[in-house]
């Protein structure tokens, strides 16, 4: 509440709005933490003492980035947005990033209005401890489309990823069928998502016009991902002349441009069948460490899957991070 | 390789094509605006007959939304999956330098030259007064 200003203080208590939680892992929900790394809270971490403790000394990290899923992208109201993204970001600067200099973090943006999720970028970004923006996979919109791009533009200006996590503004179905019934189907229908967000910002040409651009896929899951290429790059041959612009296969685009995180990765525990999917990415420099920390399915201190050669280790952990977040670079640990 | 005579060059006007057989192969036979171009008739991805798809321009872009059509009916398609192909060379837009369709040198030449020999003409007589379109294979 200290980050809203009087207005939206005020208004936050005279209308009773609860809070800006999303539907996806609610804070009481038993599967939005990992039953064996609760905190004495008895939920995740929720400072940064709990946060070293629970997870960064646990798994040894140097350096963490945090992804604040708290609710900016919820409100229908374009000026709600605004206030609960600059909230949200003033929060995780002074309580979080502050108080450990291991931490890093995404922006929050406003996604209700592109020129104020702009604007937000550019207020935030001059704090080079923000990274990357944090957009999530199910908009009112596809992201390849130009109404976004005054958003790539800046975070291609300012060096900032975008990192894309599961979520939904809930304004529209979970999957392209409809609404599914069960968090089991909304869980596993993201890969889904991720293959359409994919697919639009390929076509529509976002990583022709911003060829710095670099996306990360979040929590995505990683073996659908030659199957979807495959398809994709086999269509393109056939109708190509649709999307002119799109003037290479897009595995290789996908090579220069998007990052996958290894949590989940979705593969039979069989180092055999690892390398062979590793095999069919057809690069080392697409992969990049992620905890999934703090919800319930994340694998611990096991986040890297059976079969990986040390080098590519290596390259996950450091090398492939430090290159796709250019502001890492500079004072990382 | 011999040279074949497959078709006479009034056969074949500018933008037309001509499937022809040269020792039981099949071979395309494009005009375009008079230059004649001969492809083997089998796309490369599953054997579609590249003699029966469309033609079409090449569409290239510099940035997304800019549409830059140019040479009109250079491209011929494969009516299968539509993979195209550049007639002028027999290169795949998609992946010219490994995927391209087999071509064969096409040659005009007068009727009178041709009765003469060494060449052989499939299935049809040579008159002197016309030109005709031979094709090494």
């Amino acid at each position: 509440m200290p980050y809203f200003d009087d207005y939206w203080r005020n208004s936050i208590e005279e209308r009773g709005i609860p809070g800006f939680e999303s539907n996806s892992y609610p804070p009481r929900a038993p599967i939005s933490v990992r039953q064996d790394w609760k905190g004495s809270n008895g939920g995740a971490a929720a400072n940064v003492k709990e946060l070293s403790a629970q997870v960064l000394d646990r798994l040894g990290a140097g350096t963490a980035i945090l992804n604040c899923l708290y609710g900016a992208h919820l409100p229908y109201s374009e000026d709600m947005g605004v206030a609960v993204a600059r909230a949200v970001n003033n929060y995780v600067a002074k309580e979080w990033l502050d108080r450990d200099p291991r931490l890093r973090a995404s922006i929050v943006v406003p996604t209700q209005n592109i020129e104020y999720a702009v604007d937000e970028v550019e207020r935030v970004a001059r704090d080079q401890r923000f990274v990357q923006v944090q957009l999530v996979t199910n908009q009112e919109m596809p992201l390849g489309r130009r109404q976004w791009w005054p958003l790539f533009a800046v975070a291609e200006k300012y060096d900032l990823p975008i990192g894309l996590h599961p979520g939904s503004t809930y304004r529209q179905a979970m999957t392209s069928l409809g609404w599914p019934t069960y968090y089991i189907e909304d869980y596993v229908a993201y890969a889904q998502a991720f293959q359409s967000q994919l697919g639009s910002l390929i076509c529509e040409g976002a990583f022709a016009k911003f060829p710095k651009l670099k996306v990360v896929l979040l929590e995505s899951g990683v073996t659908w991902l030659p199957g979807f290429l495959w398809r994709l790059s086999k269509f393109w041959r056939g109708v190509r002349a649709e999307v002119p612009w799109v003037d290479r296969p897009p595995g290789e685009i996908v090579r220069d441009h998007v990052r996958l995180t290894v949590q989940p990765f979705d593969a039979p525990d069989d180092p055999e069948i690892v390398q062979r999917l590793v095999d069919q990415l057809e690069s080392d420099d697409i992969l990049i460490y992620a905890s999934d920390f703090p919800h319930w399915q994340f694998d611990g201190e096991d986040a890297l899957p059976r079969g990986l050669p040390e080098s590519l280790k290596r390259k996950i952990l450091v090398d492939n991070p430090l290159a796709t977040y250019p502001r890492l670079r500079e004072g990382a640990r | 390789m011999a040279g074949h005579v497959v078709a006479a060059v009034d056969e074949i006007p500018p933008g037309q094509r001509k499937l022809v057989a040269v020792n039981g192969r099949n071979i395309a036979v494009f005009n375009l605006g008079g230059e004649f171009f001969a492809l083997n008739d089998r796309c490369p991805h599953r054997g579609g007959s590249l003699a029966h798809g469309i033609q079409t321009a090449l569409v290239e872009s510099k940035v997304p939304g800019e549409y830059l059509c140019s040479r009109p009916g250079e491209m011929v398609k494969c009516p299968w999956h539509g993979w195209a192909f550049d007639i002028r060379t027999g290169k795949s837009w998609c992946d010219p330098a490994r995927l391209r369709v087999r071509q064969y040198p096409v040659t005009v030449k007068p009727g009178a030259e041709l009765v003469e020999g060494p060449y052989q003409a499939e299935s049809f007589p040579v008159r002197i007064e016309n030109n005709y379109i031979v094709i090494e294979a």
